[in-house]
């Protein structure tokens, strides 16, 4: 039986800065940053594989590694990751102290 | 393939044989073990160099009396983290006192090249035009060793005690 | 403590700069990260959710002031003033960046610290109890054999790319502080009938997805074959381990599907053909090496019990509590092992900022000559403490937040990192922790309760050890949420046991309240003297499996 593959609402690339590891999203026009809210977001899986494309180019291009999509919603100008995991990624460690990511 | 030999890139003398291709007279050959063990008589006829590629699954003990035949032995790194070779080098080395060419095939990362050697490699398949140079900085950035190994240098335990 | 000579800092230097090198090419897109991430690994530089980590090797849990004080440079220089000791006794920077890192490096190398295989298919760092030379039932210091296994073992030409990671323990006295039965290959020390010193050889243990305890292969093996003994096993398992699944490759799956006898044949057949010759471990080295583990210039003559000490003990409960917990009888008379506990109410178990650092190595120097160990529970112990100095100890441990009077007991809890950094995580762990130290912070309570080892690890990979926890937490993803196993009555003693599962996972929120309520369970149901577990082992699962269920 074939199972039909929910294709995803609307989906952004993230990666880690190969020189620092910090965690960034790929913008508009090739940019990397490490604001969420910037990540351009695909909607459709044509427009997912277009982002993936630019990401893959930019792991060899020594600025990311290991590039992938992540589900989110997006809405108005804000973007929340779906799942514990990329929220954590996006916000930093959900713990008080010398944890928190530098603003 | 280039081959990276005594610190040189070196033309390759050897030929390979594809499967079921018929066994050509009087050059090196290096044949899989797989064509050593139903071919045997046949390669040892030929009057000529033979080489086999052991799979690194293989426990030498099934190859050992034939040790004396072969001019090369390959061992082979399917992907460069997969280590089996490393002890099959030294026990060819150490165990049952291989001395002709042993050969590293496959996978063979710049960065594990002093460890080939230590081991007991002494040539190297690597298909880079830098081989020449990668092989020289490999071979110097780390010069003391804690454990003996089949290439025989002195070991830090040695050096102490000396 | 070991001091390295020329050869050893110049392993080290020249590994500094061949990783400085290897870097470069990474940056500069000669090295795919394909290439890079074994490499990086060898030299304990992982990339995990925010940031890279750097995991510093802290050999068999011993440290000098000096060296504590370099990692507190490091913490400040390249990171965000704190590290993390980990359930491996290694020191973890969470913040690092790449390219800092061939200077960070070399930065340790001045200390002698390094991260050497601390990640990778290798032989991981050599682990032993934190009470080596100092534990009045220890036969012989261990961590001599981890040091000279420590060197033999660094980058070993043959065994550097194993199917998987290997890890050795040893241990030195009967009872077993070291957890040596969850390790991969462990060595804990016993005299034979003729009353020589030798090894008991365990093999096949670990945590993590099957979690298995180590069987023993070889009941006595004289110390001059150590490093034959180890090449045997390692090169069994370098060709015959598991590579197909990453899951089925640690040794202990071998030694599962070979079975015990098999492997052992296999091991004692290799050894017989290299045991002796090159392979014999140096007299010369033994006593070099030895000479180095010496117990350090006591005061013979340092009293049991001071004026002060007493006043103090019977006037301050605090103190009192101090010295029961945190504080332990040592093999010099008039001397004491003080455990400096790493686990504040609301804090994260192993976290240590850079100030700490400093002070524990000032502190270490005033009143341990310069020595400091770490626990595989996540503490830091200042083993050669003079009696008459507890109070004057105390008093400077308390403001720094580092004396809180919990070791063994329900707050001294070991979590993994866990999904606030690590990107193997299913779940969050040291939230939980911290829950659960504001819910026990009375410390009259936590007292009573007595010894309560509580462990958690955000995933199946086990790093918080929580298989041998009295109370193990394992965090799971259960449709995106975090969910909570809860196990009971392991132990990672000589009479090790793996946990038995309580019940379905609980959902984070509920965590916190079923740990009280096995607690008031077992208060409920103890005997007189009884620990946790030991009221666990006589009355079993049930009564604890029908109050949280019952409630949740």
């Amino acid at each position: 039986m074939v199972k039909a593959v929910k294709t995803p609402a609307a989906q952004i690339v993230t990666g880690n800065r190969l020189r620092d590891g910090a965690v960034i999203y790929l913008a508009v026009d090739r940019a990397w940053s490490t604001d969420i809210d910037s990540a351009e977001v695909a909607r459709d899986p044509a427009a997912a594989e277009r982002l993936m494309a630019i990401a893959n180019q930019a792991a060899v291009d020594r600025v990311v590694v290991a590039p992938y999509l992540i589900e989110v919603a997006a809405e108005g100008d804000r973007i929340q990751p779906l799942g514990t995991r990329e929220r954590i990624r996006a916000s930093g460690p959900s713990i008080a102290g010398p944890h928190r990511l530098s603003a | 393939m280039p081959l990276l030999k005594d610190g040189q890139v070196v033309a390759d003398p050897w030929r390979v044989v594809a499967d079921g291709e018929p066994l050509p007279p009087a050059v090196p050959l290096l044949v899989p073990f797989a064509r050593w063990q139903t071919e045997r008589d046949a390669l040892i006829r030929r009057n000529a160099p033979i080489g086999v590629r052991l799979p690194n699954t293989l426990d030498l003990a099934q190859v050992a009396p034939d040790l004396p035949l072969f001019e090369l032995i390959a061992l082979e790194f399917p992907k460069f983290v997969d280590g089996r070779a490393f002890s099959q080098a030294r026990l060819l080395r150490e165990r049952y006192g291989y001395r002709n060419e042993l050969r590293a095939v496959g996978n063979v990362l710049r960065d594990q090249l002093q460890f080939m050697h230590r081991c007991g490699f002494d040539a190297f398949e690597i298909a880079s035009p830098n081989a020449v140079e990668w092989c020289q900085a490999a071979m110097a950035e780390i010069d003391v060793f804690y454990q003996p190994a089949a290439d025989g240098a002195r070991t830090v335990f040695e050096r102490r005690t000396a | 403590m070991y001091r390295y000579d020329s050869y050893d800092q110049k392993i080290l230097d020249q590994r500094v700069e061949q990783f400085r090198d290897q870097v470069r090419r990474r940056i500069a897109g000669e090295l795919t990260e394909e290439e890079f991430r074994p490499l990086r690994l060898r030299n304990g530089l992982y990339l995990q959710l925010h940031a890279y980590m750097l995991r510093i090797a802290v050999p068999y849990g011993t440290l000098s002031a000096d060296q504590m004080r370099g990692l507190a440079h490091v913490a400040r220089r390249y990171d965000k003033g704190f590290g993390h000791f980990t359930t491996r006794t290694n020191m973890q920077f969470h913040w690092i960046k790449l390219e800092d890192v061939p200077d960070a490096l070399a930065d340790l190398a001045k200390v002698q610290l390094h991260g050497i295989q601390t990640s990778g298919n290798s032989v991981r760092n050599i682990t032993a109890d934190h009470w080596a030379g100092i534990a009045p039932d220890e036969i012989e210091d261990p961590r001599i054999w981890c040091e000279i296994v420590r060197q033999w073992t660094t980058l070993h030409p043959e065994f550097s790319w194993l199917p998987r990671k290997f890890k050795i323990a040893i241990g030195g006295s009967p009872h077993d502080r070291a957890a040596l039965r969850i390790h991969d290959l462990a060595f804990q020390m016993r005299r034979n009938d003729a009353g020589e010193a030798g090894f008991e050889v365990m093999v096949g243990g670990g945590l993590g997805r099957t979690p298995i305890l180590a069987k023993t292969i070889r009941e006595f093996l004289p110390k001059r074959h150590l490093f034959s003994y180890i090449e045997a096993v390692l090169r069994v398992y370098n060709q015959l381990g598991r590579r197909d699944n990453m899951w089925k490759a640690r040794i202990k799956i071998l030694v599962h599907e070979l079975g015990t006898e098999k492997f052992r044949e296999l091991v004692e057949a290799e050894w017989e053909q290299i045991k002796g010759g090159a392979l014999e471990v140096p007299e010369s080295e033994v006593a070099r090496i030895a000479a180095q583990f010496t117990p350090p210039p006591y005061d013979a003559d340092a009293p049991t019990f001071t004026p002060e000490f007493d006043a103090l003990r019977l006037n301050d409960v605090g103190f009192a509590r101090w010295l029961k917990t945190n504080v332990a009888g040592h093999k010099q008379p008039g001397h004491a092992i003080v455990t400096v506990s790493l686990k504040p109410e609301g804090g994260t178990p192993g976290d240590i900022t850079a100030e700490q650092m400093d002070a524990v190595a000032e502190l270490a120097e005033r009143y341990s000559f310069g020595e400091i160990r770490l626990t595989h529970t996540q503490n830091v112990v200042l083993p050669h403490v003079r009696r008459a100095d507890l109070p004057a100890l105390w008093r400077a441990l308390s403001p720094l937040g580092l004396a809180v009077p919990n070791i063994g007991l329900a707050t001294d809890i070991i979590a993994c990192p866990g999904l606030d950094y690590c990107s193997l995580a299913n779940a969050r762990s040291i939230p939980i922790a911290q829950q659960i130290t504001r819910r026990f912070n009375d410390l009259a309570r936590v007292h009573d309760i007595g010894e309560l080892k509580i462990k958690i690890s955000g995933c199946i990979n086990a790093c918080g050890h929580h298989h041998v926890g009295h109370i193990g937490i394992l965090g799971v993803d259960k449709n995106g949420e975090e969910f909570y196993q809860i196990t009971l009555g392991g132990s990672e003693d000589e009479n090790a046991r793996l946990g038995t599962i309580l019940g379905a996972a609980l959902p984070a929120g509920k965590v916190v309240d079923a740990v009280e309520t096995i607690v008031e369970t077992f208060l409920a149901l103890r005997r007189d003297g009884e620990r946790f577990l030991d009221t666990y082992r006589r009355i079993g699962i049930a009564p604890f499996k029908e109050r949280i269920y019952a409630t949740a």
